[in-house]
């Protein structure tokens, strides 16, 4: 019987297997943030134990910080004691961190990729969800609470039952204006919020092995937003292209080594998979959500469910939705008036997706009534996008370009949308509260995000052009 | 952590699927509080009316559930994001039990560190077990693996062996791990040889 991906990964990492489906497996690579890993680093100081392999941790404040653009805002009480707390124990620990403004900070999972310290075949681990983002260079990751953190910091190790396996393969390919983003969206739609959980993904098909490193970030971050802790893509030519010359990626003779192994993580053909699922690229539009999870996605050329329509099990859950959202049942979601805009979050702050909302930014005007950010996803990000005049787009358009950081998407230290207001948003949750107490999400593509901007309303991208 | 024995007591059922997180513990709840503090905000959007005040609605607000320590939970309860406060808080309101078909599986490996027993049945043993709920105390045995609920025949349950285990004695598994700490060191002497991209990290920057 061939081996998967997972398999050939999980295996090689394998310290002790503990019966029952249990085991202790090595970390290669511990990513901490202002928001667990000073929790992690504290409990570890408080039993009086050293960081076992503090070389393989990296450090870097994204979720409480402010995105003001000098951060002189970051004044708010929980934010700096969050930030100091890790910035005191990092030393301690001897744990390499990127501070703010500094070279190499940044969302977590938009920096671990960016400076090759994610690299195909390697175990990452990081106390936060969507640590399933490093998937998509090869990597087996996935997020553990502050206990485990902990638990890495003191052995280098992490105790873990053995996930089944699904495959998910994307034929086809997607239209114009069609996103890795709607892509993951409408899957989540299609398989349910519930359907990954207890497997590790990997994902695979045509739509897969043509897409940029940048969005099989995205297609991989959104596997948490059903159920899977793991998302995977095996790591190919266009995986060592965007790797090769990072900044903590190996050279020389030991990159031909790795290279030389990472070729052999493939699945093997014959390899056996507990679930799989079919998705054809080409049936996809641009994707808008409408309820609390992200499983509530519509095209933008859809209409709102009416919950007198729907199966009398998911009636409940959508009348509370449309409630909270302030919907109504079976109108047009394109035309419903936003008040915010945010592009940004370990899903969408890249590179491409700045590029693809600034195509459609370029030349028109932010709606009076809409205030819209741009949050770049790391310093890297940052300055490439100001060395190619997109910040000068966006202000030009009338969007705020900000700091690096997790922003309104977790919604600490100020990054907030108000009670009642409604947010097109390029993030991950529009889970009841997220972006702040009483706010309303709408999850779509940076593409999207900036159509709503300039349209003042949730707008169709392919009838803009650009 | 504490042994964990026997729960008795109401078993409040909620019985909405994909419960999140940031829902049982809001973000700026757990920025501004210790963690003794955060049981009062749990479940906080589903708990409170926008007054402030109790929403009589909320299971634990009905005379039946009270002070429950078992909470039956909905498809796919604590997904989302990692946060172990999602863990305290609940602790925090009493719960030592969650019972559901599915739990978001890092929220799962949560609860085991913190002492809180998450136990998964099918879907339709779970609504038997809301409907019967109201009729007086449920009791989970952990050591027996039974669920006794109120007037009714004993359900068995599962949990996997290790977290079983750690739960009964009160393992500290960290302590655990660090007595392999020769296995790991072998395992890292190996692996360098075979792997030395992983442990020798040079920054090109540098």
């Amino acid at each position: 019987m061939g081996r998967s991906l997972f398999d050939k990964i999980w295996d090689a990492h394998v310290i002790a297997d503990l019966g029952d489906d249990q085991y202790l497996l090595h970390v290669d690579r511990h990513l901490l943030h202002d928001l667990s890993g000073g929790r992690g680093l504290l409990e570890l100081q408080q039993r009086g134990l050293d960081v076992a392999n503090p070389e393989l941790c990296f450090a870097t404040p994204d979720h409480a910080v402010s995105t003001e653009p000098d951060r002189a805002s970051l004044t708010d009480y929980a934010g700096k004691r969050l930030v100091n707390g890790l910035r005191e124990s990092c030393a301690a620990g001897g744990i390499r961190l990127f501070d703010l403004e500094q070279d190499g900070q940044g969302i977590v999972h938009v920096i671990g990729p960016e400076l090759g310290i994610t690299l195909p075949g390697v175990l990452l681990v990081c106390g936060d969800s969507h640590t399933c983002t490093h998937g998509g260079l090869g990597a087996l990751s996935w997020g553990i609470g502050s206990s485990e953190v902990a638990h890495v910091l003191a052995t280098q190790t992490i105790l873990q039952r053995r996930p089944q396996r699904m495959r998910i393969t994307l034929d086809g390919r997607l239209d114009d204006h069609v996103t890795p983003k709607d892509l993951v969206l409408y899957l989540i739609g299609q398989v349910g919020a519930a359907a990954g959980v207890g497997y590790a993904i990997e994902y695979a098909g045509r739509a897969i092995r043509e897409m940029p490193i940048e969005g099989r970030l995205t297609i991989c971050n959104l596997s948490i937003e059903f159920g899977a802790k793991i998302g995977m893509i095996a790591p190919d030519d266009t995986t060592f292209e965007y790797l090769a010359g990072r900044r903590f990626a190996p050279t020389g003779a030991t990159w031909e080594r790795a290279v030389a192994e990472w070729r052999e993580l493939p699945s093997d053909d014959d390899a056996a998979f507990d679930r799989e699922v079919t998705i054809d690229a080409a049936d996809v539009g641009p994707q808008i959500t409408w309820g609390n999870s992200p499983q509530d996605v519509l095209p933008v050329d859809g209409r709102i469910p009416d919950p007198a329509t729907a199966a009398a099990d998911r009636r409940p859950a959508i009348e509370a939705a449309l409630d909270y959202m302030a919907l109504t049942p079976g109108a047009p979601i394109e035309g419903i008036k936003v008040d915010r805009v945010f592009i940004g979050s370990c899903t969408n702050s890249r590179i491409s997706d700045l590029r693809d909302a600034a195509r459609i930014a370029k030349g028109r005007k932010v709606a009076e009534h809409v205030e819209a950010w741009v949050v770049p996803g790391s310093e890297a990000v940052k300055r490439a996008a100001e060395a190619e005049g997109l910040d000068r787009v966006f202000r030009d358009s009338g969007f705020q370009w900000r700091a690096p950081g997790c922003s309104m998407c977790v919604a600490a230290n100020g990054d907030r949308v108000a009670p009642g207001a409604r947010c097109v948003s390029t993030s991950n949750r529009n889970f009841v509260g997220r972006q702040g107490p009483g706010s309303r999400t709408h999850l779509a593509s940076p593409a999207m995000a900036a159509a709503a901007a300039v349209s003042g309303h949730i707008a169709d991208v392919r009838k803009l052009g650009g | 952590m504490e042994k964990f024995t026997t729960v008795t007591g109401p078993a409040a059922p909620l019985l909405r699927q994909n419960v999140d997180t940031d829902t049982i513990i809001p973000m700026q709840r757990m920025l501004d509080n210790e963690r003794e503090a955060l049981g009062q905000f749990a479940l906080e959007p589903l708990r409170f009316l926008a007054d402030g005040s109790e929403n009589p609605d909320f299971p634990l607000h009905q005379p039946a559930y009270r002070g429950a320590p078992i909470l039956i939970t909905g498809r796919n309860f604590g997904c989302g994001s990692s946060r172990e406060t999602a863990v305290w808080a609940l602790q925090g309101m009493g719960i030592k039990v969650v019972i559901g078909s599915s739990f978001g599986d890092i929220f799962y490996n949560n609860c085991f560190k913190n002492g809180v027993l998450p136990i998964v049945l099918d879907e339709t043993t779970v609504e038997a077990l809301a409907a019967a709920s109201a009729a007086g105390p449920t009791s989970v045995d952990l050591a027996a693996g039974t669920i006794r609920p109120p007037n009714g025949q004993a359900i068995a349950f599962e949990v996997p062996p290790a977290q079983r285990e750690a739960l009964l004695e009160g393992l500290d598994e960290i302590d655990m791990t660090r007595r392999r700490i020769n296995e790991i060191r072998s395992f890292q002497d190996r692996d360098r040889a075979a792997r030395p991209w992983i442990y020798d990290i040079s920054d090109a920057s540098a």
